[in-house]
């Protein structure tokens, strides 16, 4: 069986070689970068495979941190959920690692850019494997290190310089939420190793709970970019578009999910922290469901639609049903690093991100077309791809717990099949927009668009098989399947039909709709408002702290200052210079020492 | 004997230095070999403190003046004086070509000489001697080598830290009549007597704090950093300030433990505000040196924070922020001198797009400004999380506080490289002499031999924060019991 410690070493042994090789022998040493993701989907994949003799072979726990009341302990080991993890992460970053060949082969950064990939799927693992929260905290800021590094990419952009900023200190709000999560565990129960603090919820005091679960939970939201902490994932969009597949869509952004399915106990004892997470889950879902429909940026269609699906995630976490969650996190990661792939084609085919210059891209580029298709079509919810399964499961989940919030899921999720096939239709269909001659990618793209494009198809069917291994319950809900899937085709037709006149069709529905379109296609101002108050407070913090410095404190010392140079002047006639007066003083001192010395020595 | 020889070799070499160090070469030849022989006995020390787990000692006895130079290393000033001899030899390799060389790292190494005795003292008076025979060198660094506002930065160094000094030696002086055992520094002190303890710990804390520096006794620092030369910012960073941190860990917690449990709400509230005011000070700089020196009170405020936890997950989170701040702090310390040096200024402005023209120097400052936000795998990170646990163990929510502090350390450090090492080149404006982007070089192979070390052991200790604890392990322990202890 693939060790473990393998899958987490090397592809950090592999980012080493990758860098310090540099730029020529680049076009071999970047196929290293496929060794940590195959060996972590081999690893996840022979793990399930026998899941049901054995769950996870834990790999010996290490003191990172001793004391004699305590050790802080990491270590790593695979139960069925971070097995599956492994595989997702595997699978979408070995594709991701492919399509980046032939999309980043102009780029000369290439050895830093395939050493980061492989640096962020050995961080993305030690995250899913870790035994204890500490192992996961860590490898939780290296995955947002990596993303920082990577979203910036382009440094020479300032755009993308700011957006990397951005994307960690947004982050880094929630990693806060994370880092008292732990400090209040480790008080509480003495650990920190996942399964012991645990084991230790029923011990605890119902506050203690749910405070811990809601610190949990701003750490999430922060990852996961949930209402309000979603600001910095659009602007993420600044990084390569593989680099948006992987990190932005498929693994980095659904750890949140990850860390609330890791922690559960916690949540099913606090039904504050599960109300709240179902309130923030179902508002992100619906919020950015309405603001990816304006869009025009391709990529920022899509970055939006991440936000609202891990909405659906988190609401459906709310509900109660961490297995629907988590199915639907897996569904995601195919069809989302899907599509954002096939954007990356389209963008690489066609010079341009913004839809209202594409067009008739369809008969240019015929399999990024068809995977696109199969991508939305499952982004839409339509049977029998796998996003329908995993929908379907949420929403029946949440219809239930919640009739509120399904209500406001059923309309998100019409308005998912809405912008999915209005970013389809001004894409693909009609004549070109743009300037130039779009083609289609090359072969070493258009592979992962296939893979992807098979799997977002047939997920679904591993819905019952993943209800047993993880003991939800599985089977479609007929009434809600049928409902949403009447409500996801009607949406989809209308988006369809409506953009038949391609960008045009914007200008009538901004017309129709006013003040609504215009705010939904400014995000609602949110952003802004967070940049602004964010650039005030700092602002205000450093001008603040800068007069206490300057007046107070300097003003006194200045006074004393004063004081000692007249006192000085008064002394010291003779001598001029300051330093003079200072020696005078220190030798005075040490005169005084001295003679203290030997009376006390005697 | 070992433990005289960190003290006799760099004065020696300060001696030496002073007096034939008119020959450039003679003056380098002789600084380095002085460094790397006090390192070498350092690590000496490491090991046999490593494998006996207990305390080296040594003790000068003069017939009928009785003994007067008592020195001892135990957990506690073992990494310090590490760090210290590390740093030593950074320093000397960083001041390679300055003026007047014979003297500089004739002041460099009296300097190494003074910090190590003050680590090593088991003797009051002799720690207070050490304590003061730093100031003179640093002074005589600042005001002949330093920058423009030179004579100004060192009056307000010396002003500030001597103030500090007076009131310190008056709570020396107390502690040796109440304690009534003379002043020497056994292993385990007794307590002074519980009424007297609370006006003696603050004594000394006047002195201790000032080091530190917490707020609002910290403004000499940025202005002593800012003038200071390269290798007077890097000991005055990496080991001076922790003095303070060291002294509280030394005397204060064994003699005046009631003192000590009662202030330490005091002190933790204290380094939460240094956490969250340095940070949001460092937010605001554009001069570059200026940024480093105020993310340094913002990084001794979670050595504080731990510190005042009294546990010994806190002390060793103490214990381990400033090793990591040491290191951390004296490689920023020596990348922005080295750009000083080639492009004649600190202005944040002036730059943009290093990470293309002077790409190893930008690799390692990202990786120094990472470790310095305190990211895990990065040596700044185990020494922030211990010291936040344990002072959120002692003292509840308020410490989240210190969480804005850390939101802020991401702001002002990523700040400083988007504006440094991202953007354009082209926008690399022509510094004040008329000098040209295009003529900055990189990094050269002595200052890559600097900088890879530092950066290999920020790498080590983050990942293995162990290297540092096992060793303090004991003797913060017993610290920690004896804070413990108390009513």
């Amino acid at each position: 069986m693939m060790p473990l410690w393998f899958v987490l070493v090397a592809p950090i042994a592999v980012a080493l070689v990758i860098a310090a090789a540099g730029r020529g022998p680049v076009r071999y040493t970047r196929w290293l970068a496929l060794v940590g993701p195959v060996a972590a989907a081999w690893a996840g994949a022979e793990r399930l495979a026998d899941a049901g003799r054995e769950t996870g072979v834990a790999a010996e726990a290490v003191s990172w941190f001793v004391t004699q009341t305590g050790s802080i302990d990491v270590g790593a080991s695979a139960d069925p959920i971070a097995s599956i993890m492994l595989v997702v992460v595997g699978v979408v970053a070995s594709m991701v690692v492919v399509f980046s060949f032939g999309y980043m082969a102009e780029d000369a950064s290439q050895p830093r850019y395939f050493a980061l990939l492989s640096a962020f799927t050995a961080a993305m693992t030690g995250l899913v494997l870790s035994t204890s929260l500490v192992g996961l905290f860590i490898a939780w800021e290296l995955v947002g290190a990596c993303s920082y590094l990577l979203i910036g990419f382009w440094f020479t952009k300032p755009s993308a310089a700011r957006a990397a900023v951005k994307a960690f200190l947004v982050t880094r709000v929630g990693d806060v939420g994370l880092l008292f999560a732990l400090a209040l565990l480790w008080r509480e129960t003495g650990t920190l190793v996942t399964a012991d603090v645990l084991a230790a919820v029923p011990t605890l005091a119902p506050a203690t709970i749910t405070t811990a679960a809601l610190l949990l939970f701003v750490g999430a939201a922060g990852k996961s970019a949930q209402f309000p902490l979603h600001v910095w994932l659009p602007d993420a969009m600044e990084g390569p578009t593989p680099v948006s597949a992987l990190i932005h869509a498929a693994t980095m952004v659904a750890a949140g999910v990850f860390l609330l399915a890791r922690t559960w106990p916690l949540f099913e004892a606090s039904e504050t922290a599960r109300l709240v997470v179902l309130i923030i889950g179902t508002v992100t879902a619906l919020g950015a469901a309405t603001i990816a429909v304006p869009q025009t940026d391709i990529k920022r269609v899509l970055a939006y639609s991440t936000i609202s699906q891990l909405g659906f995630m988190f609401a459906a976490l709310g509900a109660g049903a961490w297995v629907a969650a988590f199915f639907h996190l897996v569904t995601h990661a195919a069809f989302k690093s899907l599509l954002f792939l096939a954007s990356g084609s389209v963008i690489h085919g066609s010079g341009t991100q913004d839809l209202r210059e594409m067009g008739g891209l369809g008969r240019a580029m015929p399999v990024t077309a068809a995977t696109w298709a199969v991508g939305v079509a499952a982004l839409a919810g339509l049977p029998p791809l796998a996003g329908f399964f995993s929908k379907d499961a949420v929403l029946d989940a949440v219809w239930v717990h919640a009739p509120v919030a399904g209500a406001a899921l059923f309309i998100a999720s019409a308005l998912t099949a809405f912008y999915s096939f209005r970013a389809t239709r001004l894409a693909f269909s009609g004549t070109f927009r743009g300037a130039g001659h779009p083609h289609e990618s090359p072969l070493v793209m258009k592979v992962p668009l296939v893979v992807l494009a098979v799997l977002a198809a047939t997920l679904g069917a591993g819905s019952w098989w993943f209800a047993e291994l993880l003991g939800g319950h599985a089977g479609l809900a007929i009434p809600i399947a049928v409902a949403s899937t009447i409500i996801a085709g009607l949406s989809a037709v209308a988006g369809w039909a409506l953009y038949k006149t391609g960008p045009a069709a914007d200008d009538r529905l901004a017309g129709a709709l006013g003040g609504l379109w215009r705010a939904a296609a400014g995000a609602y101002g949110i952003d802004a408002l967070v940049m602004r108050g964010a650039a005030a407070s700092e602002r205000g913090a450093a001008t603040a702290s800068e007069r206490f410095d300057t007046r107070l404190v300097d003003g006194l010392v200045r006074g004393i200052a004063w004081l000692a140079r007249r006192v000085g002047r008064e002394f010291n006639e003779l001598q001029s210079g300051e330093s003079q007066l200072y020696a005078a003083l220190v030798g005075a001192g040490a005169v005084l020492l001295a003679s203290l010395a030997l009376w006390l020595g005697r | 004997m070992t433990l005289a020889l960190l003290i006799a070799i760099p004065l020696a070499g300060a001696l030496v230095s002073a007096v034939v160090g008119r020959s450039t070469a003679v003056a380098r030849i002789i600084a380095l070999a002085a460094s790397l022989g006090t390192a070498g006995v350092a690590a000496v020390v490491w090991q046999a403190y490593a494998s006996s787990a207990e305390a080296l000692t040594y003790e000068f006895t003069m017939d009928g003046a009785g003994s007067f130079l008592r020195l001892a290393a135990d957990g506690l000033s073992v990494p310090l004086v590490a760090l210290t001899a590390l740093l030593g030899i950074i320093a000397v390799l960083a001041s390679w070509n300055v003026e007047r060389i014979g003297t500089h790292m004739s002041l460099l190494l009296a300097l190494e000489a003074a910090v190590i005795g003050v680590f090593l003292a088991a003797d009051l008076i002799l720690f207070y001697v050490a304590w003061e025979a730093v100031l003179i060198p640093m002074f005589f660094l600042i005001g002949g080598w330093g920058h423009e506002n030179r004579r100004y930065a060192a009056m307000k160094f010396f002003i500030y830290t001597f103030a500090g000094s007076a009131l310190m030696l008056v709570g020396l002086v107390l502690l040796v009549v109440l304690g009534g055992t003379g002043t020497g520094m056994p292993a385990t002190p007794l307590p002074i007597e519980p009424a007297s303890q609370t006006l003696v710990f603050w004594l000394l804390a006047a002195g201790l704090l000032v080091k530190i520096p917490v707020v609002p006794l910290h403004t000499w620092l940025p202005d002593a950093h800012v003038e200071a030369p390269t290798a007077g910012s890097i000991m005055l960073a990496g080991v001076l300030l922790k003095m303070g941190a060291y002294g509280i860990a030394r005397i204060s917690i064994p003699y005046t433990p009631d003192a000590f449990a009662a202030a330490a709400p005091i002190l933790a509230a204290l380094g939460v505000i240094g956490i969250v005011y340095g940070a949001a000070m460092a937010l605001g700089q554009c001069d570059l040196k200026r940024l480093v020196a105020y993310s340094s009170v913002a990084h001794m405020g979670f050595v504080v924070l731990g510190l005042a936890s009294g546990t010994e997950l806190g002390l060793q989170g103490a214990m381990l922020g400033m090793v990591s701040h040491g290191l951390v702090a004296g490689l920023l310390f020596f990348l922005v001198g080295a750009l000083y040096e080639r492009a004649h200024t600190r202005d944040i402005g002036a730059f943009g797009g290093l990470g293309v023209t002077l790409p190893r120097w930008a690799t390692i400052f990202v990786v120094a400004s990472l470790a310095s936000l305190g990211l895990p795998g990065l040596s700044g990170f185990p020494g922030e999380f211990a010291s936040v646990v344990a002072g959120f163990g002692r003292f509840g929510f308020v410490i989240a506080v210190a969480g804005i502090g850390i939101v802020l350390a991401g702001a002002y450090t990523l700040r400083a490289v988007r504006l440094v090492v991202h953007g354009e080149p082209a926008a690399t404006q022509a510094p004040a002499d008329g000098l040209q982007p295009a003529a900055l070089r990189d990094l050269d192979a002595r200052e890559l031999l600097i900088a890879v070390p530092l950066v290999a052991l920020i790498v080590a200790l983050g990942i293995w924060p162990r290297l540092v604890t096992d060793i303090a392990a004991a003797t913060l322990g017993a610290l920690a019991s004896l804070a413990g202890t108390v009513s």
